[in-house]
């Protein structure tokens, strides 16, 4: 009998690719994304070269710009760690958003009723408080997930929407200033805020920029070179093999949880105590959630998080800028976030894979 | 005071009612999808497709089958980019999802404000007559029925047809030939594979309805309760509430339409309890609907049942060559 010498379009596992060549592939990804974005743009009448550089400078042009870039990567990378940490375990943290505003409720509640605390004890507890609630507050779907299995997933997303009507009953009632004209928090007393460093090239930024560069090295060591790191990478890889190895998986769960919510508790309370200045709806601002899609494009690497937190931070701060300038509205961001990740998320099958039209043997 | 509290507790099913519809869509469309072995997170941002392409086919075109079919098209849209990253692309599924939501919502936001910016005076669009078209109207005089005429009779198409999607989709999933194959694809691709069942086929083709339906979702929030005004964060959170929805209703069709009920009345529930019965700040009133899916989430994974799980080959991406 006679047999089609060709198959159809086979797909194949393909072997390891050099780390430094997936990289180039995936920066590749990325560019190919922005010309879709471009695409988009030219499709409602803008020019995308003169929009991109607009972005650009918009972010990086003058060393104000630059610091108000800076100073909107320090809360991501920091949710970022957070995420990257729980995610590394395959456990689905999608409550960054939440554990962040609510590390910034306890900061807040230190800042505006003991602000009598000398300001180094005021500042201390405020951080350390909003790791403490957030870390909790993270512990709760942790152990409902190793207790009886409940879905992560949806439950630490949901936990967000609960703190954020908490922060609205907080600016609503008890926490209202009574010398405010509409419903919101008092503004933090000037012992609350974080210290602010002179840099030469852009300017003063708050502390919270150390703390982050540091964080992103401890992580990183953290995960490289702990027996707790390497717990946490052994339960991300097969729980199965890790409770063989006699690991207490249930305790790395809920350790590696607290750590990660008490992380992004500790970005909200930089937030809310460097450039916000008070507790607001807003103060999360959809960094939990952009922060898992930094984390994904990263490939749980802290540094590379950093590094795309920066890229993210340009693309927003840069779009706010096109806003005012072309008058496109600065959703912008979130548009060429999705197609970012979308063509990295694709592009990551070409790398695992391979597609082939195989040549049959006629019998 | 009795007729009083009659009237009070129609005027809030009625609200309830209204308040369920684009939960059932969204929560029908994530259970078709997870039927097909796939968890989209992506509803909430389908819905936004959903609401801003519906917004803006009314706007232009005034014709209410377009506006629906706009809707129900954008929402199926945004699916095929989630099933080609997930099916074909093997892409990770929650990633997809998540990625898929910030898109919608982004997307939205941006031509939503766009079409206010361009609009010519004020930001009233729609047609009264369009309006009308999809707004709640009674049906053949019934609904002038004491109580119950205006709970059964007196909807929007959008909401009869959510209806009938629910139990059409019951009887697809129990009593078809489809259905069954689909609930083997969703199962254990594998052995579906092995049966003979196109499970590419299966999966692209469920997880696009299900874009839809939560396209239609959307539709409605705009179109019916936000009588067709644009404003930013139009969905705000009730794609999410969908999600779980689909947990409590157990992947059945029919509990969700009861289930999408429960909630529905959750969330109208501030504004027909007296003041002087329970006295709770607004905030924490908006807030129970999330609450009480947490509970839902915590219960429903205590009382492990094997015909009320997860789908399970849900989550997993099926390779034919690693079986």
């Amino acid at each position: 009998m006679f047999k089609p010498l060709l198959s159809a379009p086979h797909v194949v596992q393909r072997g390891e690719v050099k780390p430094a060549a997936a990289w180039a592939y995936r920066a590749f990804a990325v560019l190919i994304a922005l010309a879709a974005g471009g695409v988009f743009l030219a499709s409602l009448g803008y020019n995308p070269f003169r929009v991109y550089a607009s972005m650009l400078m918009g972010a990086l042009g003058t060393p104000g710009m630059q610091r108000e870039t800076v100073k909107l990567t320090i809360p991501l990378a920091m949710a970022s760690l957070g995420v990257l940490l729980a995610f590394k375990m395959r456990f689905w943290n999608i409550g960054a958003e939440g554990q962040f505003a609510l590390g910034a409720v306890a900061a807040s509640y230190f800042a505006n009723f003991q602000p009598q605390l000398p300001p180094a004890l005021l500042i201390s507890l405020m951080a350390a408080s909003a790791v403490v609630l957030a870390g909790l507050w993270g512990l709760v779907p942790a152990w409902f997930k190793t207790r009886f299995g409940t879905n992560e997933t949806l439950f630490t997303l949901m936990l967000n929407y609960i703190v954020l009507y908490i922060i609205t009953y907080l600016r609503e009632g008890p926490w209202r200033d009574p010398a405010g004209g509409f419903a919101a928090t008092p503004r933090f007393p000037r012992q609350a805020r974080l210290p602010e460093l002179h840099f030469p090239s852009i300017g003063n930024v708050h502390i919270g920029l150390i703390v982050m560069l540091l964080a992103v090295v401890l992580v990183y060591l953290y995960l490289r070179y702990t027996k707790q790191g390497y717990e946490i990478a052994v339960v991300g890889q097969n729980e199965r093999t890790a409770r063989y190895a006699g690991m207490p998986v249930k305790r790395i769960v809920l350790r590696t949880m607290f750590l990660s919510a008490g992380i992004c508790g500790l970005a909200g309370m930089m937030q809310v105590a460097g450039p916000d200045r008070q507790l607001t709806d807003a103060v999360a601002g959809g960094r939990g959630f952009t922060a898992v899609s930094v984390v994904w494009l990263a490939r749980l690497s802290p540094l590379g998080s950093l590094a795309v937190a920066f890229l993210f931070s340009v693309m927003q701060k840069g779009c706010s800028m096109m806003q005012t300038e072309f008058r496109i509205p600065a959703s912008m961001s979130d548009i060429l976030q999705g197609i970012v990740l979308f063509f990295v998320l694709g592009a990551e099958f070409f790398l695992q894979y391979s597609i082939r039209r195989r040549r049959e043997v006629p019998a | 005071m009795t007729q009083d509290f009659w009237g009070q507790a129609t005027a809030f099913l009625y609200a309830a009612v209204l308040a369920c519809v684009p939960l059932l869509y969204g929560t029908l469309g994530e259970i078709l999808t997870q039927k097909a072995g796939n968890i989209n997170l992506g509803v909430e941002g389908m819905m936004y497709l959903g609401a801003i392409a519906g917004f803006l086919a009314g706007y232009r075109t005034d014709s209410a089958m377009l506006t629906v079919l706009a809707g129900f098209l954008a929402g199926a849209g945004g699916a095929l980019i989630y099933a080609f990253l997930t099916v074909s692309l093997k892409a990770n599924q929650n990633v997809s999802g998540l990625t898929l939501t910030v898109f919608g919502m982004g997307v939205a936001n941006f031509l939503g404000e766009k079409a206010k910016l361009n609009a010519p005076v004020g930001t009233a669009f729609m047609s009264e007559r369009l309006k009308a078209l999809l707004s709640p109207v009674g049906i053949g005089g019934l609904d002038g029925l004491p109580v119950i005429g205006p709970l059964l009779f007196r909807h929007s198409v959008l909401t009869y047809l959510a209806v009938l999607a629910s139990v059409a989709m019951a009887l697809y999933l129990r009593r078809s030939r489809l259905g069954l194959n689909l609930r083997a694809v969703g199962e254990n691709p594998a052995a579906a594979d092995a049966m003979g069942v196109p499970v590419s086929k299966y999966k692209y083709a469920h997880i696009l309805v299900g874009g839809g339906l939560c396209g239609l979702g959307g539709v409605y929030i705009s179109m019916v309760t936000c009588l067709g005004n644009w404003q930013p964060n139009i969905v705000a959170g009730q794609g999410w509430i969908a999600m779980a929805l689909v947990i409590f209703a157990a992947w059945k069709p029919l509990r969700a339409a009861a289930g999408s009920l429960v909630f529905g009345a959750l969330s109208v529930l501030r504004l027909y309890v007296p003041k002087d019965v329970v006295d709770i700040p607004a905030a924490l009133f908006t807030m129970l609907p999330f609450i009480v899916t947490c509970l839902v989430l915590v219960v429903s994974s205590v009382r492990l049942r094997r015909e009320n799980q997860q789908p399970a080959g849900c989550g997993v991406n099926y390779f034919r060559e690693e079986r």
